[in-house]
């Protein structure tokens, strides 16, 4: 059982688990859709400098997610 | 008529659906009442024609965007949704489709990419899908045509599905989870080339390399393009045919008013840009100067985009478009705009909060030329020297940081963050890119060459009253102390509203030096839009706001000018 963190905490390249997403309903429903949903392995591609926005992977698929977006999803680690 | 509505999610290639049904008889237009554009064509079906419409990208039926809100309109007025779907991310796609199956109307599903789908190992058995969702299913390839006739051969086969009902977004999410379970079958795959260079180009360390590269070469691609047309076939239609016929002509009329409006003053050699007649200035520069380059760099923004490689450019920019209080998709009007600013203020609506709505409308107006500007300054500048060309571009770049970093700090509300698709690279099909490149030059058409030529009429009219020569003397002090400027200057101000690129070509006859012409080619971009964009802003930022942005654009513009001219002149 690995350590739960928020996504922007997450080490490019290290596969985690999405556990929870917080903010409002708006927002969850639109990460949901782009395909960012509980119990997905999620991978932090690459992160932009200077709290520059997130590059992510789940399922083979690319988003790019501001930081502080990040901050709210919700991640197991599986180190 | 029977009006038929594409409905998918972003990225799905939906236009090129669109395109494949439609063949050549296109209408790009605004929704009532928005900004927002769509397409709208029309084809046989039975031997009945129908009209197809190809709304906005949506993922879901509950908008969180203007064009979302548009595209569920458009759906109310459907009598058959084509649904085009992603055969490559069936998951996150069928939330719409069984949004759009809840509501009862008929639906036929396109599941596109499909020979991609089975290159990345992805099975989807569609006859399973089509039993579970109770409407037709048909793969295609709609880059190729491949399974464009059985979509087409099955419209009317589309149907209110008896299998799904409305439940929860919750519920939702459990039917997708059954129904991907029982129709997909995903083999493992390795990271392909491809993958990797996806990686590198969205890397910081060497993405940003590759970006320089990429812009580099798309400037590179404009110049080549717009300079072949130009060479082998505008100035040799110009130069040799062209110019003889209205040689005749100018014989023929004598001197007079006639002459002066149709061709310029009599007696001197015809000059296409400096003549300023309707059928010398009017016809050339939009058509002769213009055009061949407004094509070169429609025809490479759109195989950037179909590339799918300007997200990927909006997330390598986004840390710096965050400072100027946008997000990384303010580089899309910014591009845009480059070619022509009506549809970089159009794009300006992409952006979810008011104040980056009004940054990117203000920075676009202020910063940034479009192509119709760009050729003219090369133009007068190019034989004084390049590095006076660059003068003119490095203002404006500095410009668009320094005033974007101001606009941050002082416009009020919230600047909320990037949060974007990054779609796989695709070989652009070119069919869509042609027809992409045609419609918006169809734009540029449309809209320079009115306004040119009501521009070279006013410009005569006032002319011969007397009027332009008495502004020039009234205007004089504070043209020649606040930019160094002849009075006549002013006059290119006041045209400049009309078109930039007949005011820039109206400096010429000035015997300006090349410093002031700097200055005055810089203050020509910063002081206003053009009529053409002014309305558009009007109708994005509303009356109060497009007030305030234009306020700053004239602010700007004098501060700016003040400032070039105490370095390019002196005191």
């Amino acid at each position: 059982m690995g350590a739960e963190i928020s996504l922007s905490d997450l080490s490019p390249g290290i596969k985690a688990t999405i556990v929870a997403l917080h903010g409002g309903h708006g927002f969850q429903r639109r990460l949901r859709t782009m395909g960012i949903r509980e119990g997905k392995t999620i991978i932090v591609v690459a992160k932009q400098p200077f709290g520059g926005p997130l590059v992510l992977e789940v399922d083979g698929k690319r988003t790019t997610l501001g930081r502080g977006m990040a901050r709210r999803i919700l991640v197991r680690w599986e180190g | 008529m029977k009006r038929i509505v594409l409905m998918g999610n972003p990225n799905v290639g939906k236009s090129v659906v669109f395109s494949r049904l439609t063949g050549a008889n296109v209408i790009a237009s605004n929704y009532p009442g928005t900004t927002v554009d769509f397409s709208r064509g029309r084809m046989k079906l039975g031997g009945e024609t129908v009209e197809i419409i190809d709304a906005p990208g949506t993922y879901s039926l509950e908008p969180s965007n203007r064009a979302e809100e548009v595209a569920l309109h458009m759906l109310q007025e459907a009598d058959v949704v084509i649904n085009v779907v992603d055969a490559t991310n069936l998951e996150r796609n069928l939330y719409l489709t069984l949004e759009l199956l809840e509501r009862g109307i008929p639906v036929i599903v396109a599941l596109n990419m499909w020979d991609e789908a089975r290159h990345v190992g992805i099975h989807v058995d569609e006859r399973a899908l089509e039993e579970l969702l109770g409407v037709p299913v048909v793969p295609t390839v709609a880059l190729t045509g491949e399974g464009i006739k059985a979509l087409v051969s099955r419209i009317s086969e589309a149907r209110p599905s008896d299998r799904i009902r409305p439940v929860t977004e919750d519920e939702r999410w459990v039917t997708i989870g059954a129904i991907i379970k029982q129709v997909e079958r995903v083999e493992h795959r390795h990271h392909t080339l491809w993958d990797r260079i996806s990686d590198m180009t969205i890397t910081p360390l060497t993405g940003i390399p590759i970006a320089v590269a990429v812009l580099l070469f798309a400037f590179l691609l404009v110049r080549l393009i717009g300079e072949t047309l130009i060479t082998y076939v505008l100035d040799p239609f110009f130069n040799s045919l062209y110019l003889p016929l209205i040689e005749r002509l100018s014989e023929w009329l004598g001197p007079g008013i006639l002459h002066s409006i149709l061709i310029g003053e009599y007696g001197t050699d015809i000059n296409f840009i400096e003549s300023l007649g309707l059928l010398t200035t009017g016809l050339y520069v939009p058509l002769g100067a213009v055009l061949p380059y407004i094509i070169g760099f429609y025809f490479t923004l759109s195989i950037l985009e179909d590339t799918g490689y300007l997200p990927r450019l909006a997330t390598l920019m986004d840390t710096v478009f965050h400072r100027l209080g946008m997000h990384g998709y303010g580089i899309v009007p910014l591009f845009l705009g480059l070619g022509c600013n009506v549809p970089g203020a159009l794009a300006v609506r992409n952006m979810e909060a008011k104040k980056q709505r009004f940054i990117s409308a203000t920075l676009l107006a202020i910063a940034v030329p479009c192509m119709a500007q760009t050729a003219m300054v090369f133009g007068i500048l190019g034989p004084y020297g390049f590095h006076y060309v660059v003068m003119v571009f490095f203002t404006l770049g500095i410009l668009y940081l320094v005033v974007g970093i101001i606009l941050n700090r002082f416009i009020p509300g919230e600047s909320p963050e990037i949060f974007l698709e990054i779609p796989p690279y695709r070989r652009p099909s070119i069919r869509a890119v042609a027809k992409k490149t045609w419609m918006r030059i169809r734009w540029f058409l449309g809209d320079a060459i009115p306004y040119l030529f009501l521009g070279v009429f006013v410009v005569n009219v006032l002319y011969v009253v007397g009027f332009l020569q008495w502004l020039g003397d009234v205007l004089s002090p504070f043209m020649h102390m606040a930019f160094g400027l002849p009075g006549e200057a002013s006059i290119a101000l006041i045209i400049g509203f009309l078109r930039k690129d007949l005011a820039v070509g109206m400096l010429l006859p000035l015997g300006l030096s090349a410093a002031q012409l700097v200055i005055a080619a810089t203050v020509l971009t910063i002081y206003f839009p053009c009529i053409a964009t002014f309305t558009v802003l009007i109708k994005e930022l509303g009356i109060k706001g497009m007030a305030a942005s234009a306020s700053i654009m004239v602010a700007t513009a004098v501060t700016v000018g003040f400032i070039l001219r105490i370095i390019l002149l002196g005191v």
